[in-house]
């Protein structure tokens, strides 16, 4: 049995091998590290998994994950990205200009966007699905998603997929190794073997930011389908290495970056590459202003390897260095080690070092985007969007056209819940502080206010600001909403977040384009970088403390306000009942007759005097008898009760 | 009628002097003070419905040509949209709502002219009793009027940007025309009224007995005693005024859907107006706070008994429209201040507004309801919630410090004070119709 398995093994490698040419499952595993200039280190893992069209190679897969499949088939998707973050990437030191800042740099906690293909009117239905799948695929609560008022669909500022795309986030969602785990399982190698096996669990939730990250692009269902389902996962970690192993050769004034190894970042270190992977890489990338601050300081570096800043204690196999670079003093270069080969041989365990101190700063955003809450209290308040320009933008635009009146073109995308009611009409605008009118800085906006308990505010604009503004920023007012108790989360003192708004610059397009060597190898990552992509960047998350009822208090509040509604009733309908006629005869017989002794003895005198006897009022004496005997009958039995509870409590 | 003539003639100078000075007093307060007094954010001003911030809002989403019932902002009416929506255009720096405070200024003062015009015709209308029973004869006319200015909750409303006023303007507009027996102004009236906040629907009893028989009077048994059948009053309800009125109104009605129509013509039609202000009005959904006491109670009932409690709260106000119908139908207008009183106790976004006008209706009532019971208590009781209200809504919304509980007390409170103004109102003036009879007996045997 044993045997025939592995025979057929064998003959499905072989039939694999053969029929490489003709479109193939294909996974790669890479990973590329970059030094950041605040002492940490950038480690992103990429792993790509493809799966040739359904018409040409059919159902079964190999390498490719069957339940991506099957969910790509089910819904009817075209192209998905989910992302679970934890920190906050840090675009003014981390760098915000970059293929991996403009799509690696996500929101805190959950984010999920969807193209289906589908007719217009299903896909809320497949986005509903799709949310609760996904729930159970990762072990989240992505089913949040599922309510109407989370979810919204973007016209045109957000990817510029208009239709079918629906855009979620779940600011609160807490990810942990729960999360990553089922990440991991959709990998042909899981963590056991190749890059992923670094994945020490420890290390990474450790780290100041982490982004895992998947994202599908079908085209199954075109007419003419070419790549099959392309599943991409990536990985982002910004980690700070221990910096105890000082290098001994430097003593100067300024402090030496730490530097790293793979093991002192997450504790592992490769065993060889994953076999089912086509290639498995890994990259050092060093940044355009990194480069030419260390061929500044030391100018003796032209045809340089590196070797007199920092050093690897693995031979680089290549390098590639970029051409076109928007950055016009420097060029970034990635250094490739391969370890195809080192399956037999001891672990692989790439470290660098640094020789020399250098310090750099990244290519930041053409903007610095921040948004805060402001104003006091639980009733209302404003969101303020404020956008400053940075040093490198403002050269940037005025080397691109000078001499006409240019201006810089801001996307906005903003959801709001729909328990902060945006007043849209008191948006303002100010640039350097001076308050400015919508027409002059706003081309388009297009708003669908929030409707209650249904759907989510969204807001969608686009700015043109003025290039040589140093800040403008976006006032809207709000009120907040006042809730029903159930649909207040357990936490509710802890307040609501609002999600990140999107910020994006479609004028600036990021790419780095690198001169690919003969010997390189074709890199999923880096042909991703050398893709012409929107600069992109999100906010912070804001947290409005919204007031809360008293919890603790439904049935007396239904209780008091019942009483208050019966006072009304009840003393409204006396006010209009009470009869004169009665009420005066009453008085009268209470002034008259007080007693049965007077009755006798008028009814003596009458007779003494031979008159027949007419009873003075008839009524009146027998219905304060009675009165008086229900009286007592009411008197006896509440002192009857009275002393029964007392027996019953007491005794 | 000589004498009192001549008193009104000569309160006359008195009255205007007053009324003037509230007017400038509110002028100067809009122009001076725009932002200082901010009472356009106070819960009591300003409800979901007639907040003129959302109003605003609903006229910019119209602006930019989408529905202004698209989200949950405006619940108002499309046809005040379009009187009232350009005035709140300018956006200006601190003259913001100008133009929209001078509307309600001349609202203000158009209510308490007709306030003043209902009171001396039912003073009139009065005299005679008034002199059987040998009671002071106040002008009531210009005391309503003048309560209705001067009443602080009143100038509150104004200077806080609230639709009220012309709310309050429709109701009065509709009285004065029932009195004046102007069948089309009565209808038109009724038609706005309950067109902008759906309850005064119920005042087509009261209109419908004043235009059918007149003012109010004491109640008809009275005359009708054995030894005078002539008939003083008994056969002028007549069917002809109270037919042209329901054919007025649906007139009106035919008119205001087909105006409302027109302007919501290209968004969407009369089906979503109707869901987002009556069914708004009718279905609580804004549970921010108010006055009121429905908010606190839908916020923290359990979802199972909403609808339940939705339909009894609501039938509470309809309940009572019979019995008191049956029982003050011979005076009309104190029906409609009762009827007032009651919605505005009871409706679902209560603002001090409703309030101001039922309290400046009561001045109408000022010689009849001379002997009212607690009416230090309740003034006191009125005056201590109303300044409590803000303090404990301070404490919770702003401080942090106090809960909802506090505030809802208030609301509370204020809601039993209003409860027990109504009902010794109601039944000292039923007290007064009895003294009536007691002292009628004599006169009319007098006559005899």
């Amino acid at each position: 049995m044993s045997r025939f398995l592995s025979i057929s093994i064998l003959l499905l490698f072989v039939l694999y091998v053969s029929s490489e040419s003709a479109g193939e499952e294909e996974f790669t595993e890479e990973l590329l590290f970059r030094p950041l200039p605040d002492r940490k280190v950038l480690s992103h893992f990429h792993f790509e998994s493809r799966a040739p069209p359904t018409n040409s190679y059919g159902h079964h897969h190999r390498l490719f994950p069957k339940a991506i499949y099957q969910l790509v088939h089910k819904y009817r998707i075209k192209q998905m990205e989910l992302s679970f973050t934890q920190g906050r990437w840090n675009y003014d030191s981390w760098g915000g200009f970059d293929p991996i800042a403009s799509s690696n740099a996500k929101p805190p906690g959950v984010e999920l966007w969807a193209v289906f293909d589908v007719p217009p009117d299903q896909v809320d239905a497949s986005w509903k699905n799709l949310t609760h799948t996904l729930s159970g695929l990762f072990c989240a609560s992505i089913n949040f998603l599922e309510s109407s008022t989370a979810y919204s669909a973007p016209d045109w500022s957000f990817r510029s997929l208009s239709g079918n795309l629906r855009y979620g986030s779940l600011p609160r969602e807490a990810v942990c190794t729960e999360n990553l785990t089922p990440w991991l399982k959709l990998l042909p190698c899981r963590d056991k073997s190749g890059l992923s096996s670094l994945m020490n669990r420890p290390s990474i939730y450790s780290g100041f930011y982490h982004s895992q990250r998947l994202h599908l692009t079908s085209d199954e269902f075109d007419p003419v389908a070419l790549n099959g389902i392309v599943l991409e996962q990536t990985l982002t970690i910004v980690l700070q290495p221990d910096s105890l192993e000082t290098h001994p050769s430097f003593s100067g004034s300024r402090k030496l970056q730490p530097s790293w190894s793979m093991s002192s970042l997450f504790g592992k270190t490769v065993d060889g590459k994953c076999a089912l992977a086509k290639s498995s890489n890994v990259y050092v990338q060093l940044e355009g202003s990194l480069v030419y601050n260390m061929k500044n300081t030391w100018n003796s570096i032209d045809s340089y390897e590196g070797d007199s800043n920092f050093g690897f204690t693995v031979s680089p196999d290549r390098m590639m260095k970029e051409i076109n670079s928007v950055d016009k003093e420097g060029y970034s270069i990635i250094y490739g080690f391969s370890i195809n080969n080192d399956h037999s041989s001891k672990p692989f365990d790439l470290g660098f070092w640094w020789k020399l101190p250098v310090t750099w700063s990244c290519v930041k955003a053409p903007l610095r985007v921040s948004r805060f809450l402001m104003g006091s209290g639980n009733e209302k308040g404003a969101i303020a969007l404020s956008l400053q320009s940075t040093e490198w933008s403002q050269s940037l635009l005025k080397a691109d056209n000078d001499g006409e009146k240019c201006n810089l073109r801001v996307d906005v995308f903003q959801l709001v819940p729909w328990y902060i009611k945006v007043y849209y009409h008191t948006t303002k605008i100010y640039v350097d502080g001076a308050s400015q009118s919508l027409g002059d800085i706003i081309e388009k906006m297009s708003v669908s206010p929030s409707e209650d308990k249904v759907s989510p505010g969204v807001m969608e604009m686009i700015l043109r600001l003025p290039c040589d503004m140093k800040s403008a920023s976006l006032t809207l007012e709000f009120d907040k909403g006042f809730l029903h108790i159930d649909e207040y989360p357990p936490d509710a003192n802890q307040g609501f977040d609002i999600p990140s708004a999107i910020i994006s610059y479609p004028d600036f397009q990021t790419r780095l384009q690198y001169k690919l060597d003969t010997t390189s190898i074709k890199s999923p990552m880096v042909s991703k970088m050398q893709e012409r992509r929107t600069i992109l960047s999100y906010t912070e998350v804001l947290l409005v403390p919204l007031t809360t009822p008293d919890f603790s208090m439904p049935y007396n509040v239904i209780t008091i306000t019942c009483t208050v509604f019966a006072l009304y009733f009840g003393s409204l309908l006396n006010a209009l009942r009470r009869r004169v006629g009665e009420e005066e005869r009453l008085r009268k017989s209470k002034d008259k007759s007080t007693g049965k002794l007077r009755l006798l003895l008028s009814k003596l005198s009458a007779k003494l005097r031979g008159k027949p006897w007419e009873p003075p009022s008839s009524t009146p004496p027998s219905s304060s008898s009675k009165f008086i005997s229900t009286k007592v009958v009411i008197k006896i039995i509440l002192i009857a009760a009275i002393a029964f509870g007392w027996q019953y409590y007491d005794g | 009628m000589e004498e009192s003539s001549g008193k009104t003639t000569k309160k006359h100078p008195w009255f205007w002097s007053s009324a003037v000075a509230s007017i400038v007093l509110r002028l100067v307060l809009i122009v001076y003070f725009p932002n200082t007094l901010n009472f356009s954010s106070r819960p009591e001003v300003s409800t979901p419905i007639t907040s003129l911030r959302r109003l605003a809002e609903g006229y910019w989403l119209k602006q930019s040509s989408m529905s202004p019932y698209a989200g949950s902002m405006y619940h108002g009416s499309p046809l005040l949209l379009s009187i009232l929506g350009p005035l709140t255009g300018d956006r200006g720096e601190g003259q913001s709502h100008l133009l929209c405070g001078l509307a309600f200024v001349i609202a203000d003062f158009i209510t308490a002219i007709l306030i003043r015009a209902i009171g001396q015709l039912l003073q009139v209308a009065d005299i005679q009793s008034l002199k059987s029973l040998g009671a002071k004869n106040f002008p009531a006319g210009d005391i309503a009027a003048l309560v209705y200015l001067w009443n602080p909750l009143t100038i509150i409303t104004c200077l806080g940007y609230s639709t009220s006023p012309i709310e309050n303007l429709m109701i009065v507009l509709s009285l004065y025309g029932a009195c004046r027996r102007l069948v089309p102004l009565a209808a038109f009236g009724l038609v706005m009224a309950s067109h902008l906040s759906l309850y005064p629907v119920i005042l087509i009893i009261p209109l419908v007995l004043l235009i059918g028989s007149g003012l109010d009077t004491p109640p008809r048994k009275l005359f009708l005693q054995p030894n005078h059948v002539d008939g003083y009053k008994k056969t002028n309800f007549s069917r002809r005024r109270v037919v042209l009125f329901f054919l007025w109104a649906s007139v009106w009605a035919l008119y205001v859907l087909v105006l409302c129509s027109i302007s919501l013509k290209e968004y969407s039609g009369l089906g979503e107006m109707f869901k987002r202000t009556y069914g708004f009005i009718l279905s609580v959904e804004d549970l921010s706070p108010n006055i009121g006491v429905l908010w606190y109670f839908f916020a923290e009932v359990f979802d199972f008994f909403r609808d339940f409690f939705l339909i009894v709260f609501h039938i509470n106000i309809l309940f009572m429209v019979l019995p008191l119908a049956i029982r003050l139908h011979h005076r009309p207008c104190f029906l409609a201040f009762v009827y007032v009183a009651i919605s505005s106790i009871l409706k679902s976004y209560p603002s001090v507004g409703d309030s101001a006008l039922y309290l400046g209706l009561l001045g109408l009532f000022v010689n009849a309801l001379a002997d009212m019971q607690f009416s230090f208590f309740l003034f006191s009781g009125y005056l201590g919630t109303l300044l409590l209200s803000p303090v404990m809504h301070n404490l919770w919304i702003w401080r942090g410090t106090g809960n909802a509980n506090f505030y809802f007390a208030t609301a509370m409170a204020y809601a039993c004070f209003q409860i027990i103004l109504v009902v010794e109102s109601v039944s000292s003036m039923l007290n007064h119709d009895r003294a009536l009879k007691k002292g009628a007996t004599p006169v009319a045997k007098k006559v005899q």
